[in-house]
């Protein structure tokens, strides 16, 4: 995977994740012209896109689209599959996730990210073990949350 | 020093691939045994790292690989991968481990070790080789997971770790391109895989469409491929478009290699030209022409026709010039092929290619039996709509050559119809008229109405009103048309009829090919200065009457048009005598070496002043053959250069055959043209290269 971009239906960019050295020039660029182009889609479209050279894999989820950019060679269903894996976790972690979780919560997002990637690729496929791997983290840095993720 | 790497590691916004925390930060990090910590610094490395830090830290890296901890170790795994897109000389170093880490059973450290794998194998064909004995191993372990299944914490509806079924499978397609045996070995396996996986939901798809992806591209037993072709076709039935979608491409990628397996599926990828989705019916679309072949030719276009009808505007240009060039190729009869590109005209008139008046004429032109039945069909269309420009060009053109045929009344295949002369000339003068009509269709309007004069019983007052008319026409070249033409009338009338007899067939393509007429021996004056084959008639005409204008003395004699520098003017008024037509741009001889010369000619077609047409000739009067002649040319931005195929490359000596080659240069501008010719060739038993520029062209040809 090339990048990740998660975009709210009136084109607010919610999280970017990159893994390929772009500019920030160039990122902005990117993110502007995809955005465009993802919202300009009709619903009943299919889910997938081809745009410059890359493949363009999105899904919306309630009111946040999540957009991933493969290359020629990579599967676009189990792309959809990763998007889905990668909102289960949100789900799991968040109870009910929203647009606002994230909105709030984005290092958490970012956090669970790597978990579940790691330089464009998944790392592991285990929904028990990231959410474990969160859990520890949390641990690790504010302990005294702890009590309230128990709940 | 953990939250330092927390910062690092989930900012966002690091721009470029240097990270600004310092590597002796990363590398302590990495080594100080608390997980999370390495964690972090690992993701860290993994996104953001520089080549020169990954070289930095590749030990380190290495020796988390062997860490007794799965969490470390599947990130330092797939660190390394990053490290290898990186710095690819560090494949030595990640590549021993990598047979050990495949006995691993934590799905995470066996997923990124295949994915390293993979990427060492993209890399390195020593790296391929050596991964091939493991092809046996990687079929039990998908094997394993395909039958026994490990567990429901990795399984997605169903079916057990598609991510991981999905890299193995990728992994064993690039171990089996190109390999018998690593394909032989996991023939079964596939096959097993393609029949077994639940295909209720995504997850199973995306398994079975990379399966499908592999059986593809290693060398595969013909069944099994058969079989890989077959779920593509169950994926064009299912309801989800994705799936419908990514069979589409598959199958397009498919349809040259497997031809016959992907015909079987005809009907279904037919019925996907009704998709709503654009990109879905664009995809069916490429994938139907691909599909037409002789015997399915008629019923495919009669489909491809109704789509044209109701497709979506932005692939109506596509769709027309995939039917005209599908007709060309495999029409079955001659009225069945005119019959078509009719259709294809009236439907989607303003899509098609410049090219299709051109092929029709000549199509028609060819086809001698179907004058009749041509010339009644494009009346009718004609009366009907007098919009679309392409069929009105070719109507208008053929109402013109034919006319005498369209008024006898009967041709058996289709009913008779009672024209009468009146109404014929009626609709051209409406073509002439009409505001909706192109300069280039009124002036074969007015060509038509000229050689109906000819064609038709009446006496033709009603033809020299209308000529007579547009003498003053704003359009020059009209008008031009129309002096022409009333001369023809008033003073050459005893030539008329002859000058205006039926065009023989037009020669393919031979824009430059003498076009002999039928005409008067004068018109067998005719230079090479002929232009596309759409104006046959209308160019030798305008040739021939040149000099005509200056005779007629007409009060309404309109200013001098700059017609055709290069055109042939034919002295009319000279016969029997046929002097040649004098080339009105000089020659230019630009390169002369041992009796090898190579000279250039200028002619610039009178309808079209922005082009200019070269032909370069190389000779050769000394004792030896010239071999391997390669004349390659470079001109200024502002040109636009075209080549064609030179005749040959060889001059045999003493004066023999010269080679040829014709350079097509667009000039819209009038920019000053200046070239630069490469020559290399044999001569004399030395290989010559030869690089000059030519900027001493005479002013005729770019002004």
């Amino acid at each position: 995977m090339q990048f990740m971009l998660l975009f709210s239906r009136q084109g607010k960019l919610r999280l970017q994740k990159w893994y390929v050295p772009l500019s920030d020039k160039e990122k902005k660029k990117i993110t502007r012209e995809l955005v465009q182009t993802v919202l300009a889609r009709k619903p009943k479209m299919c889910s997938f896109l081809e745009w410059r050279d890359l493949k363009i894999v999105y899904k919306r989820y309630a009111s946040l689209y999540f957009c991933c950019a493969i290359e020629d060679q990579d599967n676009e269903l189990i792309t959809l599959e990763i998007i889905h894996r990668y909102v289960e976790l949100l789900d799991k972690y968040f109870g009910s996730v929203c647009e606002l979780d994230i909105i709030f919560n984005f290092e958490k997002a970012y956090f669970i990210l790597d978990e579940f990637l790691l330089g464009g690729e998944v790392q592991e496929t285990s929904k028990k073990n990231v959410l474990k791997a969160i859990e520890q983290a949390d641990l690790l840095q504010e302990p005294w949350m702890h009590s309230v993720l128990r709940e | 020093m953990g939250t330092q790497c927390t910062g690092t590691g989930s900012w966002p916004n690091c721009s470029t691939s240097t990270c600004w925390a310092t590597p002796p930060t990363l590398d302590s990090d990495l080594s100080q045994g608390i997980q999370p910590v390495q964690g972090l610094a690992l993701c860290t490395l993994s996104t953001m790292g520089s080549a020169e830090m990954c070289r930095d830290l590749a030990p380190e890296v290495e020796k988390l690989l062997l860490q007794p901890s799965p969490y470390v170790r599947k990130k330092a795994i797939l660190t390394a991968v990053h490290m290898i897109r990186k710095v690819p000389e560090l494949s030595s170093v990640f590549l021993p481990p990598c047979v050990h880490l495949l006995h691993e059973r934590h799905h995470g450290i066996l997923l990124g070790t295949i994915t390293l794998i993979t990427e060492l194998c993209e890399r390195s064909p020593a790296a391929l080789r050596h991964f091939r004995k493991v092809v046996p191993q990687l079929v039990q372990i998908l094997r394993t997971l395909v039958t026994t299944g490990y567990s429901t914490e990795h399984s997605i509806s169903g079916v057990s770790d598609p991510f991981l079924q999905v890299q193995i499978l990728r992994l064993l397609r690039i171990l089996g391109r190109n390999h018998e045996e690593s394909s032989e070995t996991m023939n079964d396996l596939l096959a097993q895989v393609a029949t077994n996986t639940d295909t209720s939901r995504n997850a199973g798809n995306a398994v079975l469409f990379e399966t499908v992806l592999t059986i593809m591209d290693i060398r595969s037993a013909a069944g099994l491929r058969v079989l890989a072709v077959n779920i593509l076709g169950r994926f064009l039935l299912n309801s989800d478009r994705n799936i419908r979608y990514v069979a589409l491409t598959s199958l397009l990628r498919l349809v040259q290699s497997d031809h016959s397996a992907v015909q079987r599926h005809r009907p279904t990828v037919v019925d996907c030209l009704q998709e709503t989705d654009a990109s879905l019916s664009r995809r069916a679309l490429e994938l139907s022409l691909a599909l037409v072949n002789s015997s399915n030719v008629r019923a495919m276009m009669q489909e491809l026709q109704a789509f044209l009808e109701s497709c979506p505007p932005d692939l109506r240009a596509d769709c027309a010039s995939g039917i005209l060039l599908a007709a060309e190729r495999f029409a079955p009869t001659k009225r069945w092929h005119i019959d078509t590109i009719l259709h294809v005209l009236t439907t989607a008139g303003t899509h098609v290619r410049d090219d299709a008046v051109a092929n029709l004429t000549q199509l028609i032109g060819g086809a001698q039996e179907l004058h009749a039945y041509s010339v009644r069909r494009l009346y009718n269309a004609l009366a009907e709509d007098i919009s679309q420009q392409p069929l009105v060009q070719v109507a208008a053109w053929c109402i013109g050559e034919y006319g005498d045929l369209l008024l006898e009344g009967n041709c058996e295949e289709i009913e008779p119809l009672q024209v009468d002369e009146e109404e014929v000339l009626a609709l051209l003068e409406k073509v002439l008229q009409s505001h909706m009509s192109l300069p280039a269709t009124r002036g074969y309007a007015l060509t038509a109405l000229m050689k109906l004069s000819t064609r038709l019983q009446g006496d033709n007052n009603r033809i020299r009103q209308v000529v007579s008319i547009y003498k003053s026409c704003l359009d020059v070249e009209l008008q031009q048309r129309a002096v022409e033409y009333d001369t023809l009338f008033r003073k050459y009338d005893h030539m008329r009829a002859a000058i205006l007899e039926k065009m023989p067939l037009v020669e393919r393509d031979g824009a430059q090919a003498d076009e002999e007429a039928k005409e008067s021996k004068a018109a067998a004056q005719l230079s090479e200065a002929v232009p596309a084959p759409t104006e046959p008639q209308a160019s030798q005409l305008l040739d021939l009457l040149d000099l005509l204008d200056g005779a007629s003395g007409d009060a309404q004699h309109p200013p001098p048009l700059d017609p055709s520098p290069g055109g042939a003017l034919v002295y009319l008024l000279d016969l029997p005598c046929a002097p040649p037509p004098p080339a009105p741009i000089p020659d230019l001889k630009v390169f002369e070496r041992e009796g090898v010369q190579l000279n250039l000619s200028f002619i610039r077609p009178p309808e079209n002043p922005a082009l200019l047409l070269i032909t370069a000739t190389a000779t050769n009067s000394s004792e030896g053959d010239v071999t391997d002649f390669i004349c390659q040319a470079a001109v200024p931005k502002s040109l636009q250069l075209q080549m064609q195929a030179p005749s040959g490359n060889t001059v045999p000596a003493r004066g023999g055959l010269p080679i040829t080659q014709l350079f097509r240069i667009l000039n819209p501008n009038k920019a000053p043209v200046r070239l630069k010719l490469r020559l290399t060739y044999n001569h004399f038993h030395q290989s010559v290269q030869e690089i000059f520029e030519v900027n001493n062209l005479p002013v005729e040809s770019w002004q």
